[in-house]
């Protein structure tokens, strides 16, 4: 009923005959487009947030491994929990930060439950797919890693990233780049080596291994204890499906994880617009060129008429 | 300079003095004033006092933010990578400058004529807009020096913002093709004129091309952030064609209210046809905005209808669209519409002012203040502010510049 009321719309001549067409096609196009799931073989990882204690072993891991200036306060400072950007949210992963754990008060547990945050390497990345200088790469160790020496810093990838993970070295003036998590790419999961945050943790909370063994991992937990997880596994479809997936005996929308993403991929979402494109550059022209010749037409018509 | 002319003034319309002999183009830049007349004048005209106040605080911040980096200009946010130099230096400013492809349309396509005492005018709106847009987005990028990476260096076309740089890129060109003749005119290169006049088919028709697709790939780079744009200002199908058709009247009424200002402060410089035809083309625009308008209107409900977006109506964010749909879309709809039906250009001018008003609230809303609707709200530093007041200063400065010297508002007289 909804595609009818649109249909006919634009039959009512608003848009224009070419625009029908453009919708029509692009409306296929987006059809066309099935999920791509990420390479068979990539890698991921599966944290059970259960299972964290908030000890900040693996941030302090993280900055070490990737070189990450010293922080404001120190590891094992406990104080960064109650620290609260604008708006009253929990910190974020920043530009000397690829990481962060969050801590929740949840009413009725125990303890409070603690997140950890990074990129969550999406199988069909929202940051590469907006990136205009392709920085962006989607490695088949299932990685996103990116290319800082072509980084123009125009931030759309910072506004795409549906989990707000990228960041920016905004205080350099001479050099500034996109930050984020590349899952150590360089130095360990190229050989395949767990991620140095993952590798720190005391608690065992992260397994590192194949994404799709770790689905499978995942589900044989939820249903071994089913009182102790809720029965979601973050990650599994979310926007399109991402390689860090998580586990939780709260439910996600309460402890800061955005339900409503959906699982279709962001680019998805543009894809009615690069469907236009083409139809734009081929109907436009030859349209264009007919009016003139049409309204010439009718002024070489009136002259005769005068003329006459 | 409009006290002057009523004092006997007469400016440069004609590559010859009244005495028969060559302007310099020394004597043109100079308005055909003596040096010490020109600088008395630019220094008793009280809005350049307001320029120089701007520039006095906004040069040093504006040079600042390229020795201090972005971070010491804006708050460095990670969860508002967008501020106000694209808020409203590129989101803004690109439709407001819709009137170049417009004006070429109406007047070189589809061949009304009547519209061409104002076609250059439209024109350099456009292209002036753009140009300054640009200059926006090189404040913003980190690298700016970077900026033809995407076109040269490292490509990913398959991004929205690839296609926006290589049309706007292209789109400049073009437009600087398009006011070749104003300026072959002015210096006096005929040759360069004849030029153009034989492609500007191909120019107006690349011109409408790029401008759909670019208007339109504002609003799709939105797109890519479907949760975080409130969902009145955000729709996955229609976001492109809101922008692209918001764009029309956008750029339309921006062309009524710049007119409408020329008329006023640069009188002396508006010819007999300039001046006497306005009225009669403010309506003729009035009249497209209009339609636009309407057409626009009747997208925006069926977005919200086609999303089932009905129930936000009733929160605050909803009070806060209708404010914008009222203010910058239906009143103005309303008063082009009695403006065209009473021959009232007055009110037509009025209507353009809201729907410019209505455009740039449109634009920040999308960009900023609907932005992360579920976080919280981001307010500009002031060195941000400031920059952008230093910045669309320069643009007014060079905007008048232009009017003020070449055949713009003015019929240039040919040699004989
Ligand atoms: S190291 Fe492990 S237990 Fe400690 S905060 Fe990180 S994830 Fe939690
Ligand atoms: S979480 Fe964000 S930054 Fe990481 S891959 Fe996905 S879209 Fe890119
Ligand atoms: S995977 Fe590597 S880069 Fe990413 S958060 Fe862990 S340690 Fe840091």
């Amino acid at each position: 009923m909804k595609k009818l009321n649109r249909r006919s719309f634009l039959k009512g001549g608003l848009a224009g005959g070419a625009a029908i067409a453009a919708v029509g096609t692009s409306k296929q196009a987006l059809a066309g487009t099935h999920n791509f799931g990420g390479y068979p073989d990539s890698m991921g990882v599966l944290v059970d947030l259960t299972k964290c204690v908030g000890c900040r072993t693996c941030e302090a891991a993280c900055n070490k491994e990737q070189n990450l200036p010293e922080p404001d306060k120190s590891f094992d400072d406990p104080s960064v929990f109650e620290e609260r950007r604008e708006g009253g949210l929990p910190r974020r992963t920043t530009e000397k930060a690829y990481t962060v754990v969050q801590k929740y008060d949840v009413p009725g547990r125990e303890h409070p439950l603690f997140r950890k945050v990074q990129c969550n390497h999406c199988n069909e990345p929202a940051c590469l797919t907006s990136c205009f200088v392709n920085a962006y790469k989607k490695t088949p160790e299932g990685a996103v890693i990116y290319d800082k020496t072509v980084c123009v810093g125009c931030r759309t990838c910072m506004v795409a990233c549906p989990f707000y993970i990228p960041a920016y070295s905004y205080s350099s003036p001479t050099n500034p780049v996109i930050k984020k998590c590349i899952m150590c790419y360089d130095t360990r999961l190229k050989f395949g080596r767990p991620p140095a945050c993952v590798e720190a943790c005391p608690q065992e909370v992260m397994t590192f291994g194949k994404r799709k063994d770790l689905l499978k991992l995942a589900h044989q937990r939820i249903s071994d204890k089913p009182d102790a997880y809720v029965d979601h596994v973050y990650g599994e479809n979310e926007v399109g499906g991402t390689a860090w997936m998580y586990l939780s005996d709260v439910p996600f929308d309460k402890i800061g994880y955005d339900t409503h993403l959906g699982t279709q991929p962001i680019i998805s979402y543009v894809k009615e617009f690069l469907g236009m494109v083409p139809m734009v550059l081929t109907i436009w022209p030859a349209l264009f060129t007919g009016f003139h010749l049409l309204s010439n037409r009718k002024d070489a018509a009136k002259n005769e008429e005068n003329k006459s | 300079m409009n006290s002057l002319k009523s004092q006997g003034f007469a400016p440069v319309v004609s590559d010859l003095k009244k005495d028969g002999s060559e302007w310099t183009v020394k004597e043109k830049i100079m308005l055909g004033l003596s040096p010490k007349e020109y600088w008395a004048v630019q220094l008793r005209n009280p809005f350049n006092w307001v320029l120089w106040a701007i520039y006095a605080i906004g040069v040093p911040i504006l040079v600042g933010r390229f020795i201090f980096g972005l971070g010491w200009v804006t708050h460095s946010s990670y969860d508002y990578p967008w501020g106000l130099f694209l808020g409203w230096g590129l989101f803004t400013m690109v439709p407001l400058s819709a009137s170049g492809f417009m004006m070429g349309t109406t007047v070189e396509l589809f061949g009304r004529k009547d519209f061409k005492s104002i076609e250059r005018l439209g024109l350099l709106n456009g292209l002036l807009g753009y140009l300054f847009a640009v200059v926006f987005l090189q404040v913003d990028l980190g690298q700016p020096w970077r900026l033809i990476y995407p076109m040269f260096v490292s490509l990913g076309p398959a991004a929205v913002l690839f296609l926006v740089a290589w049309h706007v890129a292209t789109y400049l060109t073009c437009q600087v093709a398009e006011l070749v003749p104003a300026f072959s005119e002015w210096m006096g290169f005929p040759k360069a004129k004849k030029f153009i006049k034989s492609i500007v088919l191909g120019l107006t028709i690349a011109g409408i091309i790029l401008s759909t697709l670019h208007q339109g790939a504002l609003g799709a780079l939105f797109t890519y952030a479907p949760g975080k744009v409130h969902p009145l200002w955000y729709s996955s199908p229609f976001q492109w064609l809101h922008f692209f058709v918001s764009a029309v009247f956008a750029g339309l009424s921006m062309l009524i209210v710049v007119s409408t200002l020329t008329k006023w402060f640069m009188r002396w410089r508006c010819d007999e046809n300039y001046l006497s035809n306005l009225s009669k083309l403010t309506l003729g625009l009035a009249k497209g905005a209009s339609m636009a308008l309407i057409t626009y209107l009747v997208i925006k409900i069926i977005g919200i209808a086609h999303d089932n977006n009905w129930a936000y109506l009733l929160t605050g964010w909803g009070a806060w669209f209708m404010f914008e749909m009222v203010v910058g879309v239906i009143l103005p709809l309303i008063f082009y519409t009695m403006a065209v039906r009473n021959s009232n250009a007055s009110l037509a001018r009025f209507a353009a002012i809201l729907a410019v008003f209505g455009i740039a609230l449109n634009r920040l809303n999308t960009a900023l203040i609907a932005f992360n609707w579920q976080l919280y709200r981001e307010i500009p530093h002031w060195r941000e502010l400031v920059i952008v007041f230093t910045v669309y200063a320069t643009y007014i400065v060079v905007y008048r510049a232009v009017l003020a010297r070449m055949p713009i508002l003015y019929t240039w007289k040919e040699k004989k």
